[in-house]
């Protein structure tokens, strides 16, 4: 019984550690709450369910199992790509205001939506592969080629290069597989390959392998991201900007190249998690939406100094929605005294859990108003 | 933060309210009825963005939580009507309540009954709300993108509140408006709507003298200086979180009896008040019409949603990417509003692309960035 509270409440704080990942690390380098993660989110999932009938062709088909794994590369380079993208266009003109950066991630979040609602998927698919085009190709040439002063037209013919790729693939996707030729604002539906259906039996309780495969998602991320922000010369950089920007800056760290690479890995990692939402749910415009609130309690909760504190949170709230929303409590306490069994069952929803754990937090708040972790520094203002 | 503030000058001001008044008054004779009830409704959203205006533009506080402070003040008005027209239903009680088997109203909309405490209830009701939750939150220094993020959560909350008691506020379907009594009228009839129309122009102009009021002297200074400078202000020994905490609770007053007036022109409240989308479109009223200029906050909520509904008649689809590159566009090209544009040095830089108007000799004032500026802003 414990045992799959428990689990419950691990499942559901790994979706949220997977989400939230990407925002706080955004957030602790920028000081920019991207409100278009959620976006980004679903940008993911439908990336899942475009690779997964890309795997119905026939010549892809011996390979279908493994579609979800592919997916999850698939998805982080398509949600990284759109977040350069949005880095480079918008979030770079804002630098220094965070308040309107997080409405002008609104409006690219709306544009988002309406965009997967009223263009076909296949095209969806082109126009993303072009941007991936567009964007990589020039810098596959080597560093001479790129100091000669004809690298503008280099530049310009790889984007012809890339809306050409864009256009044929778009085509050629949208005649073969004829559920993407069509825009609709239909939510669709992924189905996970017959290796992930069922349940595994681990000391006597029954964990669906859905589950267990995001537990594993979540994990291999954290691990990856542990492992790129400590042992990397990138990562070294990316903390030493998230500590002091203008000291990184003096010591010759290119702040530029940090926040487009810490933009592009945060937009991956909601590209991940989109690939985790997509095996629990049907998957829609407004999918992103449902998540987003939990992210921000997360980062509201763990603060920006540490990974761990967005782990903390992250497990934190998924365990106490558990408990709190499916009534556990009197399970694990059956003899409860009679107001507060009322009480607990008042709560034992999951949209009363939501406002009990806001309460919570704000209760957590007025002790230590910085998170679990907050950055120390002598700064007034931070 | 880089940012001026802005003085409407006299003229202007006397030209945009002639031109306003004007307006109002005409409306009811060249509108159609139907028009005439969207612009009651746009003109009643016009003081939630007063109210916005107050706490984002003057203060530097960005709410996107509004929406909950809109909602309490519709649900409050809407309970009074309801109650008040429910005698003919079992038990004296709204007939809803019957719906799910609920015989006695519930204790905390007894005092409903009288329609005194209800007007009262209308703006007290949601200030003290806002007072209560501003407190918390100031109290401990949260500010900036937290404070915007943890009122876009407490509005989800609220969302979800609101959505799942069924039993106490009838839930996900709201309470309906339209076919109650008022004055022994229905209060969806036209005489009705009209004199609503009306009281709401008043309202309007009432609540932008307020706003005027409050943010001039020193009172307003010192918002401005908390907007500019917190941590100054804290140190030349006055406290921030008191004023913090008494503009967001007006902010939320204004909300309330915004949503009052916005509930009995439509017909219905419902949790759907309380949507994370329409609390940020309220921001986005006041960006566009120019945020530190109240008459921007009126002019912006009136002149995009009435925008807002002609697009959506004539194209559905297209009003999501308008309005998101609405939001990408305003804060990128154009952070002082369209009204803090025309104030400034836009109108002339344009006339001048098109070749309209000579340069201007001299060398133009000067922006020397303050060396701190980039320290400041992390």
């Amino acid at each position: 019984m414990l045992l799959d509270s428990l689990f419950n409440g691990v499942a559901i704080g790994s979706v949220l550690l997977v989400a939230a990942l990407g925002l706080a690390i955004v957030f602790g380098l920028m000081g920019v709450i991207n409100l278009a993660h959620g976006e980004l989110m679903m940008l993911g999932a439908y990336t899942t369910y475009v690779t997964q009938l890309i795997f119905k062709l026939p010549l892809l088909k011996p390979y279908y199992n493994a579609y979800v794994i592919v997916s999850i590369f698939v998805a982080f380079i398509v949600s990284g790509v759109v977040g350069i993208l949005l880095e480079k266009t918008v979030i770079r003109k804002l630098y220094g205001s965070p308040l309107e950066t997080l409405l002008a991630t609104w409006g690219v979040s709306l544009i988002l939506q309406q965009f997967v609602r009223s263009i076909p998927l296949a095209y969806g698919t082109g126009l993303v592969i072009s941007l991936i085009i567009g964007l990589f190709l020039p810098s596959v040439f080597s560093s001479k080629v790129k100091e000669s002063i004809n690298f503008k037209y280099v530049k310009f013919s790889s984007w012809i290069i890339a809306a050409l790729a864009g256009v044929l693939s778009g085509n050629l996707i949208s005649s073969s597989v004829s559920k993407l030729s069509r825009a609709s604002a239909r939510n669709v539906d992924v189905t996970a390959p017959s290796w992930m259906r069922g349940q595994v039996e681990i000391l006597g309780t029954a964990f669906p392998k859905t589950r267990l495969m995001i537990i594993i998602i979540t994990l291999i991320s954290v691990i990856a991201i542990t492992l790129f922000l400590n042992q990397s010369a990138w990562g070294m950089r990316i903390r030493a900007v998230t500590q002091n920007r203008e000291m990184s800056d003096c010591l010759g760290i290119s702040t530029e190249k940090v926040d487009v690479l810490t933009f592009g890995i945060g937009s991956g990692l909601a590209g991940v998690a989109g690939v985790a939402v997509s095996l629990l749910g049907s998957v829609g415009p407004n999918v992103g939406g449902n998540y987003i609130v939990g992210c921000f309690m997360v980062v509201v909760l763990g603060g920006v100094g540490n990974l761990l504190g967005t782990i903390f949170a992250s497990f934190g709230i998924g365990i106490m929605t558990d408990l709190i929303g499916a009534g556990r409590l009197l399970s694990i306490w059956p003899d409860m005294p009679l107001p507060l069994s009322n009480t607990v069952n008042f709560f034992a929803t999951t949209s009363m859990a939501r406002v009990m754990i806001f309460a919570l937090i704000v209760i957590f708040l007025q002790f230590k108003p910085t998170g679990l972790f907050p950055q120390k520094g002598r700064m007034v203002e931070n | 933060m880089e940012f001026k503030n802005l003085k409407l000058t006299k003229k202007t001001t006397f030209v945009i309210w002639v031109l306003i008044i004007a307006f109002i008054v005409a409306a009811p004779s060249i509108l159609p009825v139907f028009r005439l009830n969207l612009l009651g409704r746009y003109l009643s959203l016009a003081i939630v963005a007063l109210g916005v205006d107050l706490i984002w533009g003057f203060t530097g506080l960005l709410s996107l939580g509004q929406g909950i402070f809109f909602a309490l003040g519709g649900y409050c008005a809407a309970m009074y009507l309801q109650i008040t027209s429910s005698s003919e239903f079992p038990n004296n009680i709204p007939e809803f309540f019957g719906l799910y088997g609920v015989d006695n109203l519930p204790f905390f909309w007894e005092p409903f009954r009288s329609p005194i405490f209800s007007l009262f209830a209308i703006w007290v009701i949601p200030a003290l709300v806002a007072g209560t939750l501003g407190f918390l939150v100031f109290r401990n220094r949260i500010k900036g993108v937290y404070f915007s993020i943890l009122t876009q959560a407490a509005l989800l909350v609220f969302f979800n509140f609101f959505n799942g008691q069924q039993k106490l506020i009838n839930g996900t379907n709201g309470l309906k408006t339209d076919v109650t009594q008022l004055f022994g009228q229905m209060v969806g009839s036209e005489s009705i709507q009209r004199m609503f129309f009306w009281f709401t122009a008043l309202l309007v102009i009432a609540a932008w003298f307020f706003s005027k009021w409050v943010v001039k002297g020193r009172f307003g200074n010192i918002l401005i200086g908390i907007r500019d400078d917190e941590p100054r202000v804290r140190f030349t020994g006055y406290n921030p979180v008191l004023f913090k905490t008494i503009i967001f609770s007006i902010a939320g007053g204004l909300a309330g009896i915004s949503g009052a007036l916005y509930t009995v022109q439509s017909g219905i409240v419902s949790p759907q008040f309380m949507t994370v989308p329409f609390s940020i479109e309220m921001v986005i009223w006041v960006a566009v019409g120019g945020r530190g200029t109240l008459l921007g906050a009126i002019l912006g909520a009136v002149l995009i949603n009435y925008a807002k509904s002609l697009v959506s008649e004539a194209l559905p689809a297209s009003w999501m990417f308008i309005q998101g590159g609405l939001f990408i566009l305003v804060v990128t090209a154009l952070p002082e509003g369209v009204l803090g544009w025309a104030q400034g040095e836009g109108p002339r830089n344009l006339l001048q692309r098109l070749g309209l108007k000579r340069k201007i000799e001299t060398y133009p004032s000067l922006e020397i960035k303050n060396e701190t500026e980039g320290l400041k802003n992390e």
